[in-house]
């Protein structure tokens, strides 16, 4: 695809980053979309599946940037009836795994029992990609973490906070110090 | 009757219509200008320039609904969510793809000069002779010299920032000061120039204004640019042209206002004035003017023509030279090269320059020779990646959220700007059997790359990977994607000037050569393409004929 290409364009058109590199382009593929309803609770456990992803440290977590509703919006509205699909049985999936592991749903495990389990899943998520054939499917953790990583990083939360954002710079200096520790530029 | 008269009529209020405008008005025509789609006010209607990535529900990304009503605009990056309304209604507007051909279109106030890449370049003597060095299509009727103060001009007005270089290949501009390379490309830059003991590469040049300018202020750093600028730092008719027409009291601006045809007198053999059909009430109504400039953008200025004069010339106006729709240009792109850079991690910027830097064209010019035709350039940059790169080591969980937190690795890339050849078979022809939402006709395209650019792709590549790797960038590597012909959203040519009224559509005056009062200034009008930006060119053009056909009516030859 050319999605690379365009998003490397894009780039170099507006130099330099651009707001969701990985989702920018490739968003929704041309298939209409049949809307799988979530529920508060699914918000919820989204939420904490993304504070898990993204958890509080010096700066706030994914659940404070409401992540969870991000993701329900994203899935909604630019997934495909397939991707949707894989999404909404990949809840279930990600719950089974909890209830595998630790004979309990993920809601009621503890943050380092969480942290432990979707380490794992990532490792399963990382492997299955890169074997995967091109017309496979997207593996299920693969999109919840894309979704928390776009959510986070250009809510309010994670532009303001995480990193630093200048609505209005005023001036560009083309080289500047950078500390190891200083936040990124949103 | 008379208060549809004025002195002239601008068809369009894009870059080229709205220094049509400006021009016209500030010599005391009274003029209106008619664009085919919405008002869009400056500064008021810039709705979303001001907000944060966080206040777009997708955060600019596109949604199934998008895609399902953009299918062209869907093809590359304009489909987004913050500046939507800007780009064309596909459902009102369609056209026929005999080939496929990527037709990224304004339908506003200002069209595309709101929504612009800014890079501006001045063409030199060596690219107004390559048609007649090259034995190609037909000369162009003009040189250097005649434009040369023309970009002199515009420039002052439009503001262009960049650097003195004395390049051949790539006049200098008046310039505002330039913009600052950040630290890698500046090392990079120096690092390539003394590999090939020649200036290869350079800051662009941009109309992003770098010093204040009468109801300007410079560019702040926003990198916001297509959103609209709130600070007016950018060119564009919103910004500059319009507020100057208007200044002199001499503009009518009508939106909504597609104009169908020119009207045009056998007995005198000049126009009359313009048909145009109300966007909103569907309503018929006739200017009437002594000059008319047809600005209408690439493509819609022809099709204007198309269907003006037809009991005359079953083509339209401007067919008699069989030249009409022909030789459509673009520039290619999506190949080049990128890497990444070591050394710099103590380093960084401030602030989003919305301008990259440039490498002018080099191969078969000033003694080089290659197997193909003509030439490209390279815009590109360097930038520390953000929190999308991948951080291989790292799964998930605090110690990975503060890690993207930070800025990453130093990359460096750019992508070619390729000049594609005029060939009389890449055409545009009405379509008698589709029609727009409005009942008319649509065009139909019929244009493709042929070996010549296949052939410079390749150096594209291969040059650029040369060029990072020479410059000691790492883990360089080549990339090529499709680049359908009208990515590069500069078309050109389809009523090209000339000195023959049977090979071309124009005269050097851009002045139509079956009705010398209409007028054609916007990308019809190119003979070859070049590889440099074309925006600049349109401009200093514009103004030029405006000149001339203001001073030709006060003789009374109009």
């Amino acid at each position: 695809m050319k999605r690379r290409e365009a998003v490397q364009y894009i780039s170099l058109l507006l130099g330099g980053t651009i707001i969701g590199t990985s989702y920018f382009l490739e968003g929704c593929k041309s298939k209409t979309g049949v809307s799988m309803a979530f529920t508060p609770d699914d918000v919820s456990y989204l939420d904490e599946i993304a504070d898990t992803i993204l958890p509080p440290t010096k700066t706030p977590g994914a659940k404070a940037a409401k992540v969870g509703q991000f993701m329900t919006v994203m899935v909604n509205d630019c997934y495909d009836a397939d991707d949707q699909k894989i999404f909404h049985e990949g809840m279930g999936k990600l719950d089974d795994f909890a209830n595998k592991t630790y004979n309990d749903s993920f809601m009621k495990l503890n943050p380092q029992q969480r942290h432990d389990l979707l380490v794992k899943l990532d490792g399963e998520q990382k492997d299955y990609m890169a074997k995967k054939k091109k017309e496979d499917p997207t593996h299920y953790f693969r999109m919840m973490k894309e979704l928390t990583l776009l959510g986070y990083f250009t809510s309010e939360i994670g532009c303001t906070q995480a990193r630093r954002y200048v609505e209005t710079p005023g001036r560009f200096d083309g080289c500047v110090d950078y500390k190891k520790g200083d936040k990124a530029w949103a | 009757m008379a208060d549809n008269t004025y002195d002239a009529i601008v068809i369009g209020s894009g870059i080229s219509g709205g220094w049509a405008a400006k021009e016209l008005t500030e010599k005391g025509l009274k003029t209106i200008m008619l664009e085919r789609g919405e008002n869009i006010e400056h500064v008021k209607d810039y709705v979303n320039a001001t907000k944060g990535p966080w206040e777009f529900p997708h955060r600019g990304g596109r949604t199934q609904e998008m895609i399902k009503t953009h299918p062209v605009l869907k093809r590359d990056y304009p489909l987004n969510e913050m500046n939507l309304n800007w780009w064309v209604d596909e459902q009102k507007s369609p056209y026929t793809e005999i080939k496929r051909f990527d037709w990224f279109r304004g339908y506003h106030v200002g069209g595309r000069s709101l929504l612009w890449g800014r890079q501006s370049y001045r063409w030199s003597d060596l690219a107004f002779e390559a048609n007649a060095r090259d034995g190609i299509a037909i000369d162009w009727p003009i040189r250097y010299k005649d434009i040369e103060p023309w970009y002199t001009y515009v420039e002052k007005f439009a503001g262009i920032s960049g650097s003195k270089e004395g390049l051949q290949q790539l006049p200098d501009s008046h310039f505002l000061p330039a913009m600052e390379m950040n630290c890698v490309e500046k090392d990079v830059s120096a690092r390539i120039n003394d590999h090939y003991k020649a200036k290869r590469m350079i800051i662009g040049r941009t109309a992003n204004i770098t010093e204040p300018l009468p109801g300007r202020t410079n560019c702040q750093y926003r990198n916001k640019c297509w959103l609209g600028c709130p600070f007016g730092a950018y060119f564009s008719t919103q910004s500059s042209t319009l507020p100057a027409a208007m200044a002199t009291k001499n503009l009518t601006l009508r939106p909504w206002s597609i104009v169908t045809k020119i009207l045009y007198d056998k007995d005198t053999k000049k126009a009359t004035g313009v048909e145009v059909l109300d966007a909103e009430t569907n309503k018929t109504y006739q200017y009437f003017a002594k000059i008319i400039f047809l600005n209408a953008s690439t493509f819609n200025s022809t099709w204007i023509l198309m269907n003006s004069a037809t009991d005359i010339w079953p083509d339209g106006l401007g067919s008699s030279s069989g030249e009409l729709g022909h030789n459509i240009m673009d520039h290619h792109l999506g190949v080049g090269a990128s890497g990444t850079v070591d050394g710099y991690d103590d380093k960084y910027y401030y602030g989003r320059r919305a301008n990259g830097i440039y490498v002018p064209q080099y191969r078969n010019i000033l003694g080089d020779k290659r197997d193909y035709l003509r030439g490209f350039g390279y815009q590109g940059g360097a930038s520390r990646e953000g929190w999308s790169r991948n951080v291989a080591e790292m799964n998930i969980g605090g110690d990975f959220k503060d890690a993207l937190a930070e800025p990453g690795q130093w990359t460096m890339g750019m992508g070619g700007f390729g000049e594609i050849l005029p060939y009389h078979e890449n055409k545009i022809t009405l379509d008698k059997n589709k029609k727009d939402a409005w009942g008319l006709n649509v065009l139909a395209f019929d244009a493709e790359w042929k070996d010549n650019e296949k052939k410079m792709r390749v150096d594209m590549q291969n040059d650029a990977v040369e060029m990072l790797q020479a410059a000691g960038v790492k883990n360089v590597k080549g990339h090529e994607g499709d680049g359908t012909i009208g990515r590069g959203i500069h078309e050109m040519g389809t009523a090209r000037m000339g000195s023959d009224p049977k090979t071309s559509v124009l005269n050097k005056w851009n002045q139509v050569w079956d009705a010398p009062n209409v007028f054609v200034t916007d990308g019809s009008f190119m003979v070859s393409a070049n590889c440099v930006n074309p925006s600049l060119t349109y401009m200093a053009m514009t103004a030029r004929a405006v000149d001339h056909a203001v001073s030709e009516l006060k003789k009374h030859n109009l």
